[in-house]
């Protein structure tokens, strides 16, 4: 219990931070905020690693699969910001 | 070690975020944000879990898939592929849990496991609804269904009972620790997801994708409190803050409350009718011009803006449009373009069609900035742009767009909006602005009638 009251306390945290940072994001970059946002959310990624197995048992075959399709995501993601990104110029 | 590098990659994620405040920062934020993702991968691989091989094997051809696709997509159907992306996070999502519940089928059922199987729950019941959710608003967006609300007697009924079936089920899964209940939950979930969605009207269909990609976060989250993971749970919610702030923006830019859009249904049921004065204008008709008509406006036109909508990208007139500003400003004029937060299937989607158009982006402004100075304007241009420049809003309380903030465009000498007919708009609502006296119609394919614009202005450079 103790352990979890502990992660909460990272996680309200953190959507106070997120608060914070998004409502300073301008409008104009919105449609890259999502698909960066999209590409760090592939982050579970990680714990799809973490939960591949020693054994390919039927929890390591679901990790596996949500690896493939969370790295899709990732290089998508990122990606694809950058090719908006490089689009905004200044003249 | 391995905990240190997760807590680096989570500051890289939020320097990522935060380097989009600027238009000068973004690209750096982009790349702290790989950088951030290769630290915590790399660290996750080298910790020395079984068969990194296997997860080497499962990542690489992912990679090239979605490089592959980032770089051939077109501008024009970014919504789709950011819904796209969201199922791909709730697939994830949804997986991690259940493997999560495979990896410790059953234990004594003290608080600890409690709480461990209501995370497991919960991140696979949030994981499959924004799976679900976002592959029909992927359908919608694609126009492969259609975007129309689905409306069906008792729908609120059938939500709401699926949700309370669903939390019943968690009940039942913590009690029995069975994979039955769980399994079925997920698809129920899945259900609840499509019918969501399904009955939200393409017209709000921006508020979806924000609110998908909160959800996409928060299932991110509920892996992380699973796995007592604090880089899951740190990036859960930051894109989990991050949806949901571009929910609030894109709903109050409709004036409507996130619960309104949820129950869905807007634009189905019939809008409240005209107000007196709209019927009165509607009566006169409205004035339909002509391209060489208006590029005698535009020579005669020191400020001018120009209003862009979804129109402008179905019609891929974006291109046309620049050359048509270079060539006004080529004249002397002042050309400025005014976006809509709501402007588009997408936050922000007007922006980057532009910015690949090569506009360059400070004569690119937001609603806020601009709203004041269209008294001050000579010539308005509205293209494919409907609902948003509906001065109803803001004088007409029986409208269903009543109290929109709105581009006041008809304060500017003259407006001329290229639309393709008089029929209305995506919310299905009449727009009295057509018929107002300083209000001209060029009636035509958005592209054809700038680009008809275009070789008129070249030809009249040369008098």
């Amino acid at each position: 219990m103790d352990e979890f009251v502990q992660h909460l306390t990272v996680f309200v945290l953190a959507c106070f931070v997120g608060y914070q940072v998004i409502w300073k994001v301008t409008p104009a970059l919105h449609t890259p905020l999502m698909s960066v946002t999209n590409a760090i959310s592939g982050i579970v990624v990680v714990g799809a690693m973490l939960s591949v197995g020693e054994e390919m048992g039927i929890a390591t075959v679901l990790a596996l699969i949500g690896l493939f399709v969370a790295t899709i995501n990732i290089a998508g993601g990122f990606l694809v910001t950058q090719r908006m990104l490089s689009m905004f110029r200044k003249r | 070690m391995i905990e240190f590098l997760w807590l680096v990659a989570s500051v890289c994620f939020i320097l990522a975020l935060s380097g989009l405040s600027t238009q000068a920062t973004a690209r750096r934020g982009n790349l702290l944000g790989v950088i951030g993702m290769v630290l915590g991968i790399g660290a996750t691989l080298a910790s020395g879990r079984p068969n990194p091989l296997w997860m080497v094997a499962a990542m690489v051809p992912a990679a090239v898939l979605g490089a592959v696709i980032a770089n051939r997509i077109r501008m024009e159907s970014m919504p789709q592929f950011v819904a796209l992306l969201h199922s791909f996070v709730g697939v994830g999502a949804m997986l991690v849990g259940v493997a999560g519940y495979y990896n410790h089928p059953s234990e004594t059922l003290d608080a600890a496991r409690v709480v461990h199987l209501v995370e497991c729950y919960l991140g696979v019941i949030i994981g499959a609804i924004t799976f679900t959710g976002s592959v029909v608003a992927f359908g919608k967006l694609q126009e492969w269904i259609s975007s129309k609300p689905l409306l069906y007697p008792g729908r609120h009924m059938v939500t709401g009972g699926l949700f309370l079936v669903s939390l019943g089920l968690g009940a039942a899964f913590v009690m029995t620790q069975g994979a039955v209940p769980l399994w079925v939950g997920a698809a129920l979930a899945g259900i609840l997801g499509v019918l969501l969605v399904m009955s939200i009207g393409g017209a709000d269909m921006p508020v979806v994708v924000s609110m998908l990609n909160s959800y996409s976060g928060w299932a991110a989250a509920a892996t992380g409190f699973l796995l007592g993971n604090d880089l899951l749970i740190i990036t859960g919610a930051l894109v989990g803050s991050s949806g949901a702030i571009l929910s609030h923006i894109m709903c109050k830019a409709m004036n409507r409350s996130l619960f309104n859009v949820i129950l869905g249904g807007f634009g189905a049921t019939a809008a409240g009718g005209p107000s007196e004065e709209a019927a009165r204008l509607a009566a006169k008709g409205v004035k339909s011009t002509a391209v060489d008509d208006v590029v005698e406006l535009m020579r005669i036109s020191r400020q001018v803006i120009i209003v862009p909508g979804y129109g402008m990208a179905v019609a891929q007139a974006q291109h046309a449009v620049r050359e048509m500003t270079e060539l006004l400003q080529k004249e002397g004029a002042t050309v400025r373009y005014a976006i809509h937060p709501v402007a588009g299937r997408l936050p922000g989607h007007m922006n980057v069609l532009l910015a690949e158009a090569n506009v360059p982006y400070p004569i690119v402004l937001e609603m806020d900035d601009i709203n004041q100075d269209f008294s001050d304007t000579d010539l308005v241009l509205v293209l494919g742009a409907n609902d948003i420049v509906n001065p109803d809003a803001l004088e007409n309380p029986q409208s269903a767009l009543a109290g929109m903030p709105v581009l006041e465009v008809w304060k500017s000498r003259t407006v001329v909006t290229i639309k393709r007919g008089l029929n209305p708009g995506f919310a299905g609502i009449d727009n009295p602005l057509y018929y107002r006296d300083n209000s001209l119609m060029l009636f035509g394919d958005a592209r054809k009638m700038v680009e008809g614009l275009v070789n008129a202005l070249k030809g009249a450079g040369h008098h």
